[in-house]
């Protein structure tokens, strides 16, 4: 756009009500984050010692803390391959379905709106080692289901969980995709005698890439930071920290742990790990919209 | 369609029948839960109704959410109904209006203002957790509808979203309101307003969710059941120590915090999915 | 602008509303779920509409440890309740917050409320007190590991009485294996059960310092012999059948309601969700104690939860604290609460008061908790446990333990693992506190 408003004042007054809200409820605290970064203090904060970098070596010496980005790679690139993969599977039997394409839509899209904190409730009773049906079901095949004992079934479970709520999401935005593709490509392939299979992967999904990889920066985003809920109401991190993610740690450091220097540094770092993150979608986006 | 095979339109309606089947699998359980007694759950999780639904959903609704929570479901409906449409009026208010600022003026220190308000979006509130109560507490808004709020309000994912969305208006727009002699507080009204109905539309269904499903917040900032949210209570609900959880209760306080939210996902889902595939587009 | 002034002012407006009481209003945190909470609220109740000078607000915050979380980030922020109920195992970080904490002594004399230390359980207190012997916080919920057995169970298998040893329990439980049970016992918290009360009847040192009490640079020696050779055993146990894990908490629990296993260790004060849960006979047993170790067992140690009064309250409202504080402790609240809970009565008043309604006749098992822990004198292995950062030692003992029984870790790597790694965190605790 080239053509702007000649105004000089009116901006600035637009932006301040954002400009308050931001400095009041973000700057603030994340300031106080960063002094709170280089200092140790006690659990009441009734005393305080500056010791420089020195909640930085402690966490960079933690294998605890290392397991924990361990355990946030696993967790979000898991949250968002089988997200992607199950509403892509979804959207392109959708796609194919005339009657009731609306129905499957409805019927798919609303955990979208269900808290995650809930959807953690809700796969926990399924899966509770002691009454959930699933794990008494999987017990009477063999498999032993304890997600309080077993790390992986743990992280099973958080990632089901987890997983379960995105679906909807990213099967809205392939069945827009699909709906975008122009039939008489398809159309054309098919005269070729191309098979549906080969179809797909020779001309859907290379078109869907874009939406493919925008969905797999939300979803990573997605499972880094709206998953609390999930992981919080079912394993609380456990067991043995095989659930604790990096944004867990955080929180559970900071507030269960009352180590405000530990947690504080652990959001510096997240800080600059989201910084790098933003801005790689940020580019994304960008360039999408100036085509 | 390029070919009629009637063994994969019917695959395909299989596959899609499955997938909303165990989609919905977790709300059968919490259904049929939340018709039983507390002993039931005490061997397994009853996969069929009870006979205590009535009894259940009014004693949730109108009595006490559960022994831990004294206080009737209906008044968290009410406070998570306040805190979700103030979060998303607020929210779509102020980011609307700055991002205008954004995309419609050039003034000096646009880039700053649009950096700090975008860096926002690199800590969620989970990670600054206590010092983002510590100033909630300094400006006296535990126990209140304001610290609910407000620091809900200070993302900026609407501003970057409304922001997309006016930048791909054609500037002729802007030219032709100038031409008219409407100003830009008329030009944001009359034109822009209704241009971004779809926008605005798409954006309240995303921010009434996301208010409406806020969780730590609330947990850690109310002490005074009068503020409770509805999706908090929850845990509320789960941590009896030496106790049990009283499963039926649990869940119609979940199935009671999952209707609204849903129920505005779906009734507004056409505007929603435009909306949403639009801006993010 | 001026929109958002007024919408803030109108915001505000109304979280100040309906505040405004005669009486002097003193907040209690609390972490009484289900129906206990629901009887801390008749209590609480029962005090408001005693008198009209003081109201008491109780406050369910979750867990015991969010509500002690939630009460110090609200302390730092000068928002702190006048009483905050906090686990045992935070006992130690109450204490050294000299800054933040009024003793609960010092709150009696100044205020001149009644009270006499005397009046209650030194196995209870003792937890609680400095090395005077002051009493810094007001025990309120106490209890201690009990084993509970499903006496149905144990008659199909033939079993006439309850195992008194880990040697009965053991022989036990195959008896009730060959008779179709699917595991021999479950345990709740752990961490405390199987090793700090484990360490404690045995009469070995949990951690150096006399188990913490002298001094914060203590080290922890959990990962000795005896400790060993019990997390062996059960982990053999577990291979066997004979012991199924089930959670840190008590989540476990189920597992015996549901009678798939037919005995469970577990707090005392589970009583009442037994009788609420157990549709079978069931009975309540001493922790058992090897044998092999000891020829008499030492008392168990508490757990459950004191009351702690915080700093930065009006004198006003340290005068309603002492005065429910008082309330609370007397014999007839106490035994009401020891009744209904099944947490120990925590003055000797309370405890024959209860006798003398026929209580523990009636409810057969309830006074083993009781008689446990009052049994022989405490030891300074047996008096309790005081670390710094304890929260997280749980966690890693938790983390360690379920190493173990996942088959990741050997038990004595396991544990030397959570001794090293709780070690760090009580020299941290201790740097914090120079």
């Amino acid at each position: 756009m080239s053509v702007y408003f000649p105004q000089k004042k009116l901006p600035y007054l637009l932006v301040l009500p954002q400009l308050i809200i931001t400095a009041i409820f973000f700057l603030w605290p994340a300031g106080q984050a960063f002094k709170q970064a280089f200092y140790r203090e006690d659990a009441f904060g009734l005393s305080q010692t500056f010791i420089g970098f020195g909640n930085f070596i402690d966490l960079f010496q933690d294998p605890l803390y290392y397991k924990s980005m361990g355990v946030t790679m696993v967790f979000s690139f898991s949250v968002a391959f089988f997200g992607i993969a199950i509403a892509l599977w979804l959207a392109v039997m959708a796609d194919r379905v005339i009657r009731g394409k609306m129905a499957y839509q409805t019927l798919l899209v609303w955990p979208y709106a269900v808290a995650p904190a809930l959807a953690g409730v809700l796969w926990w009773i399924l899966f509770d080692p002691n009454i959930g049906p699933i794990a008494l079901f999987l017990d009477r095949i063999g498999i032993h289901w304890n997600h309080f004992l077993n790390g992986d079934q743990a992280m099973i479970l958080v990632v089901i969980a987890a997983t379960w709520k995105q679906i909807s999401y990213n099967f809205l935005f392939f069945l827009a995709g699909l709906q975008a593709i122009p039939r008489s490509l398809i159309e054309a392939a098919a005269i070729d005698g191309a098979g549906p299979f080969k179809r797909f992967w020779d001309i859907v999904f290379p078109l869907l890439s874009p939406t493919t990889f925008f969905l797999l920066v939300v979803n990573l985003v997605y499972a880094f930071f709206d998953t609390f809920g999930v992981i919080d109401t079912t394993t609380q991190g456990g067991p043995d920290g095989s659930t604790n993610t990096l944004v867990y740690k955080v929180f559970k450091d900071g507030f269960i742990g009352l180590d405000s220097g530990g947690s504080a540094a652990q959001s510096i770092v997240l800080m600059a790990i989201v910084g790098l993150m933003t801005v790689v979608q940020f580019r994304f986006i960008e360039r999408k919209v100036q085509y | 369609m390029i070919e009629n095979r009637p063994w994969l339109k019917l695959f395909s309606h299989f596959i899609l029948i499955a997938g909303v089947l165990i989609v919905a699998l977790p709300v059968w359980v919490a259904l049929v839960g939340s018709t039983q007694s507390a002993g039931s759950f005490a061997d397994s999780v009853p996969l069929w109704f009870g006979d205590q639904g009535v009894q259940n959903w009014s004693h949730v609704l109108f009595h006490a959410a559960g022994s831990t929570l004294q206080i009737p479901v209906w008044h968290l409906l009410l406070n998570s109904m306040i805190m979700a449409l103030g979060i998303t009026f607020g929210k779509i208010a102020i980011s609307m209006i700055s991002a205008y600022a954004i995309v419609f003026f050039r003034f000096p220190f646009r880039s700053l203002i649009f950096w700090v308000i975008f860096i926002t979006l690199m800590l969620p509130v989970e990670v600054r957790i206590v010092p983002t109560y510590q100033v909630i507490a300094n400006l006296n808004m535990l126990n209140s509808y304001s610290g609910l709020i407000l620091p809900m309000i200070a993302s900026a994912t609407a501003t970057f979203l409304f922001r997309q969305c006016f930048m791909s208006m054609p500037g002729e727009l802007v030219e032709a309101a100038r031409i008219d002699g409407a100003g830009p507080i008329r030009f944001f009204f009359d034109i822009l307003l209704p241009m971004s109905r779809t926008n605005i539309a798409a954006m309240f269904v995303i921010m009434f969710i996301y208010g409406w499903n806020q969780y730590l917040w609330p947990l850690i900032i109310t002490t005074d059941d009068t503020y409770y949210t509805l999706v908090m209570s929850i845990k509320n609900m789960l941590s009896v120590p030496d106790g049990d959880i009283e499963w039926n209760n649990v869940m119609v306080t979940t199935l009671l915090a999952m209707i609204p939210p849903v129920a505005v996902v779906v009734g507004m889902q056409k505007l929603f999915v435009k909306g949403l595939v639009d801006a993010e587009k | 602008m001026r929109k958002l002034t007024l919408a803030m002012a109108v915001l505000g407006g109304l979280s100040l509303s309906g505040s405004s009481f005669a009486a002097t209003e003193i907040q209690w945190w609390h972490a009484m779920g289900g129906a206990n909470g629901q009887e801390l609220n008749r209590i609480v109740k029962e005090f408001n509409d005693s008198q009209n000078k003081y109201k008491v607000d109780p406050v369910f915050k979750g867990t015991y440890t969010e509500t002690m979380t939630s009460a110090i980030a609200a302390f730092r922020a000068h928002k702190q309740p006048a009483i905050v109920q906090v686990f045992e195992v935070g006992t130690a970080s109450m204490m050294a917050a000299k800054g933040a904490i009024y003793p609960v002594y010092q709150l009696m004399k100044d205020t001149r409320e009644p009270f006499n230390p005397k009046d209650y359980l030194s196995s209870v207190t003792g937890y609680y007190s400095d090395l005077k012997g002051n009493m810094l916080s007001m025990p309120f919920n106490s209890s201690t590991p009990v084993l509970y057995y499903n006496k149905d169970m144990f008659k199909k298998a033939g079993i006439s009485s309850p195992p008194k040893t880990w040697e009965e329990v053991a022989a036990d439980s195959k008896k009730l294996l060959a008779s179709g049970a699917k595991c021999g016992f479950t345990t709740g918290w752990q961490s405390w059960v199987q090793l700090e009360n484990l360490s404690a009847r045995h009469n070995v040192p949990f951690a150096s310092n006399d188990d913490g009490f002298a001094g914060l640079n203590t080290k922890l020696l959990f990962n000795g012999p005896l400790q060993v050779m019990h997390i062996t055993k059960m982990h053999e146990w577990q291979k066997s059948g004979i012991f199924s894990y089930g959670g840190r908490r008590s989540d476990s629990v189920p597992k015996f309601y549901s009678q798939q296993c037919a005995m469970y260790t577990g707090s005392s004060s589970a009583y009442g969700g037994m009788v609420k849960n157990a549709k079978f006979d069931f009975g309540v047993s001493s922790l058992p104690y090897w044998a092999s170790e000891v020829k008499k067992p030492s008392n168990t140690i508490i757990g459950g939860a004191s009351l702690w009064v915080l700093r930065g309250k009006s004198k006003e409202q340290y005068k309603a604290v002492a005065a429910f504080l008082h309330f609370l402790s007397t014999p007839k609240i106490q035994a009401e609460w020891h009744q209904f809970t099944g947490y120990l009565p925590i003055t000797h008043a309370a405890y024959e008061l209860t006798k003398k309604e026929g209580f523990y006749k009636t409810h057969p098992g309830t006074d083993v908790a009781v008689l446990q822990m009052t049994a022989s004198k405490p030891t300074v292995n047996s008096r309790g446990l005081r670390l710094g950062n304890f929260v997280q030692i749980r966690d890693v003992i938790n983390s360690a333990l379920e190493s173990v029984w996942s088959g990741q870790a050997t038990p004595q790597a396991a544990l030397n693992t959570a001794v090293k790694r709780g070690d760090a965190l009580l020299r941290r605790f201790e740097r914090a506190h120079q």
